[in-house]
């Protein structure tokens, strides 16, 4: 059964329809990446699937299960963790204050949440204390993905996570990325590099002008890439 | 000793019921990121409730206090965030400004309809009677109470917001309801529940202070409005530093008025915490220039010059008319508009074009029949009248030029108060009345009404003209676009300091002159005139009238104009200014170009299809 389905989805921004009718699959243990240039309607889709912005036609599926309509909070609780472009953290709450917010899905005590979290950023351990907003970007980016630590979802949507950081700590990020993929997670990802996402990806989508244009192994999608991007003849 | 001692206690119940409701402010500023003008309201609408539940219906007092403050004050809250902030998620500070402004208005109304002042009604302290005796000093336990209930509510408090996962959830919902939503929390029922705490702290404090006093609709809602200076010492954030500023103020209160002589007791004491304000909103941290965003609507057409000229000869030419066809009486409604509508100009220079919220236009307005009354009117007292708001409106413009949306508002509020406590009540004497002459004309007799109301339709059709010529020239599109993104003015050289402080000035003097003008009407100004809720309503309905258009001014200024007259015809509506301002408010306040901007809109399609018609036309042709 795959964990997301997406069948003809349209939806977008009040009059302004962004995806037309978008298809795609994620099953579970398995990394996509969702690859196009600015402006393909890779955010929106996944704020779609993330309930943030409602289905206007087309259907939505998680776990098999048809979820038109549910909001961000209700989907959050069936399994579904989005972690938002630029940096998904409360900047005026402390490293604490934050994981307790985490708590809000799954049935981890604070304690575990902190545990599990530090276990696997040491660094964020020393500042748990700090207001997240005054963190490095990388450190606020380590918080942000302590979510999908903690809530154990079924459906991990990424966006752009190495957004503006240095290369050891996009490739440390990566790294829980594969991690989390073995752990039996159904990861779609959305990335500016598109080497970097297809280095873990197991198979790939090129979404252009809200219509997939493209599905299959990493290395087909790899060669239209150039077209996709730059708009020639693919 | 004994009377410091004394004097402290009693200061301390006030600092404390202060402490209650900045408290209250603070958990809904936090938890909503919407600064409640209305909290005072929201206490006193408990407070005559629980009056009504105790005393009118004879309510064992402790159910009554229990019904108010875990049942009604709670939904009131959930209500009220539900039908009215809601809608208004992600609006710009000056639309919720307006929206809060415009429920606390409506609570006002309410408090007038439904407990009317003719009758006098009070609230006996809890615990009557009983006193205990600490170091030979007597409390009550209606005191006791009091700093008792603070010390836990805050306490309280500061343990849920920074322990609990629903208190730091509430924090969270501020900071980015988004991502609230995305980690399982669902951000509305979560500012819901924190406007039925913010409203139920409000309601405690209401409770608590009512006993202290004679039970009165306004006083008890500008009493709370105290508590704004200490929410302000916590930056609207902080509580412990909030309940400090809350004891301080309440104390340093209490011993003014216990030392001093009565000179100062009564220019000083009532204008203490309005000072506060003032000072507590300069003292906040610099706000970082804001990049633009958008409006979302199209601002309505900017009449031209030529239009704008000939409507306004054709309203003076019809103006001169009417006044010959009104009776006395409707010739002083007429009047009174047309000079309200001229203080309006005002605002749709400083609000409309500048979005500078103000809530002291009437301060100013004040000011210029002050100068013109002591001058004893002609040439120099229309200087004077000019002269003395600009000054005043300059001076406050190099104090507050750096805040702007919610602490601008504040500090205007924060003048507007202390102004009326402590210059108008006093230089326009105690509820007596200044005599203000009119200006004397060469070839006409402004003594006699009729000439007076055409004279004042000249003014204000000048005055129209000249703010549109105003608003097409640089001066114009540099008010805009500071107002649109400070930053980006500030990289293309608009000095955003100087900018404001000449649509400061022009502005007050506009208000000044109207001020002059409106004292003539009438012969007199007494106090009550330039109130700082009589300004709020001002703004209200000009924001309802829409703030971005002369005609919108007039619009507005006939209806305030026309509010006796309602009052007279049906009296059982109690005050209907704020009741009716405050429901249009509600009701239209999300449209943020008003009933003018309507106008202008429809005015366009017309023009737009007469254009199309012509088109039509001579394609066949």
């Amino acid at each position: 059964m795959n964990a997301l389905e997406l069948i003809g989805l349209r939806a977008g921004y009040g009059s302004i329809e962004v995806l037309h009718g978008v298809s795609l699959v994620v099953p579970a243990a398995t990394v996509v990446a969702l690859l196009g240039p600015n402006g393909a309607g890779k955010s929106t889709l996944l704020k779609v699937a993330s309930g943030t912005i409602a289905t206007t036609d087309g259907c939505l599926h998680v776990g098999g299960v048809h979820v038109n309509g549910a909001d961000a909070a209700a989907l959050a609780q069936a399994g579904v963790c989005r972690i938002p472009e630029g940096r998904g953290i409360f900047p005026n709450l402390t490293v604490a204050e934050n994981l307790r917010m985490w708590t809000g899905v799954g049935d981890l005590r604070p304690a575990e949440v902190a545990e599990r979290t530090f276990g696997r950023f040491p660094r964020l351990g020393e500042r748990r204390a700090q207001l997240a907003g005054t963190l490095s970007g990388g450190e606020q980016q380590m918080l942000a993905m302590s979510r999908s630590l903690v809530v154990d979802p079924a459906v991990l949507l990424l966006d752009e996570i190495s957004m503006g950081l240095a290369p050891i700590i996009v490739a440390e990020l990566y790294e829980l990325v594969g991690t989390l993929a073995q752990q039996g997670i159904a990861i779609l990802l959305v990335e500016q590099f598109a080497q970097t996402a297809l280095a873990v990806a197991d198979s790939a989508v090129i979404l252009s002008q809200g219509r997939v244009t493209r599905t299959g192994t990493p290395a087909e999608v790899e060669e239209h890439l150039a077209a996709a991007y730059l708009g020639g003849a693919a | 000793m004994t009377t410091f001692l004394a004097l402290s206690i009693t200061g301390l119940v006030v600092g404390c019921i202060y402490a209650l409701t900045a408290c209250g402010l603070v958990v809904t500023y936090t938890t909503s990121g919407v600064f409640n003008f209305a909290h005072g309201a929201i206490g006193m609408v408990a407070a005559f409730t629980y009056w009504q539940l105790s005393v009118g219906w004879g309510w064992p007092a402790p159910l009554a206090f229990l019904a108010v403050l875990l049942v009604l004050a709670p939904l009131l809250g959930a209500v009220v965030e539900r039908v009215l902030i809601r809608p208004l998620y992600g609006a710009p500070i000056g639309v919720t400004l307006v929206a809060t402004l415009g429920l606390l208005v409506t609570l006002l109304g309410v408090g007038f309809l439904v407990w009317p002042p003719d009758t006098t009604r009070v609230l006996p302290k809890f615990f009557e009677g009983h006193t205990v005796t600490v170091f030979s000093l007597v409390v009550d336990y209606n005191q006791l109470l009091v700093i008792v209930t603070s010390v836990v509510v805050a306490v309280g408090l500061r343990l849920f917001f920074s322990r609990t996962r629903l208190g730091i959830a509430m924090r969270a919902v501020v900071d980015d309801p988004e991502l609230a939503a995305l980690a399982g929390t669902k951000p509305e029922r979560v500012s819901q529940l924190s406007w039925a705490m913010g409203a139920s702290l409000a309601a405690l404090a209401g409770v608590l202070l009512a006993p202290l006093q004679t039970l009165n609709v306004t006083e008890l809602t500008l009493l709370v409005i105290n508590g704004y200076a200490a929410a302000m010492a916590g930056r609207l954030r902080n509580l412990p530093a909030t309940v400090a500023g809350a004891l301080v103020i309440g104390v340093s209160s209490s011993l003014v008025l216990g030392y001093a002589g009565p000179q100062v007791v009564n220019y000083v004491r009532p204008a203490i915490p309005m000072i506060l304000l003032f000072i507590a909103v300069l003292f906040l941290k610099q706000e970082r220039l804001r990049a633009g965003s958008l409006a979302g609507l199209r601002m309505p057409r900017t009449t031209g010059l030529r239009q704008s000229v000939g409507v306004g000869v054709v309203f003076v030419v019809v103006a001169g008319f009417v006044s010959g066809q009104l009776s006395p009486a409707h010739l002083a409604i007429g009047s009174q508009g047309l000079v309200l509508a001229f203080v309006m100009l005002s605002l749709v220079l400083l609000s409309g074009y500048g979005g500078q919220v103000s809530l002291c236009q009437l301060t100013f307005a004040g000011l210029g029949a002050y100068a013109m009354g002591k001058t004893g009117g002609g040439a120099l007292g229309l200087l004077a009248a000019i002269a003395l708001p600009a000054a005043a409106g300059a001076l406050v413009a190099l104090t507050v030029v750096r805040l702007r949306g919610l602490f601008l508002a504040l500090a205007t509020l924060a003048f507007a108060q202390a102004m009326d406590q402590i210059f108008f009540n006093h230089a326009l004497g105690y509820g007596g009345t200044l005599a203000i002459p009119r200006p004397r004309l060469p070839f006409v007799d402004t003594a006699d009404d009729q000439v007076y109301f055409v004279l004042l339709a000249v003014v204000l059709a000048l005055g129209s003209v000249g703010l549109l010529v105003l608003r097409r020239r640089a001066f114009g599109r540099r008010l805009i676009a500071l107002n649109d993104s400070p930053a980006a003015s500030a990289t293309m050289g608009v000095s955003p300091v100087r900018t404001r402080l000449v649509v400061f000035t022009v502005s007050s003097a506009v208000a000044g002159l109207g001020g002059a003008l409106l004292g003539g009407l009438h012969g007199s100004v007494s106090p009550n005139d330039f109130l700082l809720l009589n300004s709020c309503v001002l703004l209200l309905l000009a924001t309802l009238g829409g703030l971005y258009t002369p005609t919108g001014a007039f619009l507005a200024a006939m209806s305030y104009a026309l509010f006796p007259e309602l009052q007279k015809l049906v009296p059982e509506l109690g005050q209907v200014q704020f009741l009716l301002t405050g429901l249009g408010v509600l009701a239209l306040g999300r449209n943020r170009y008003g009933v003018g901007g309507q106008l202008a809109d429809a005015g366009e399609k017309l023009r737009a299809l007469r254009l199309q018609r012509v088109g039509v036309a001579r394609a066949a042709g």
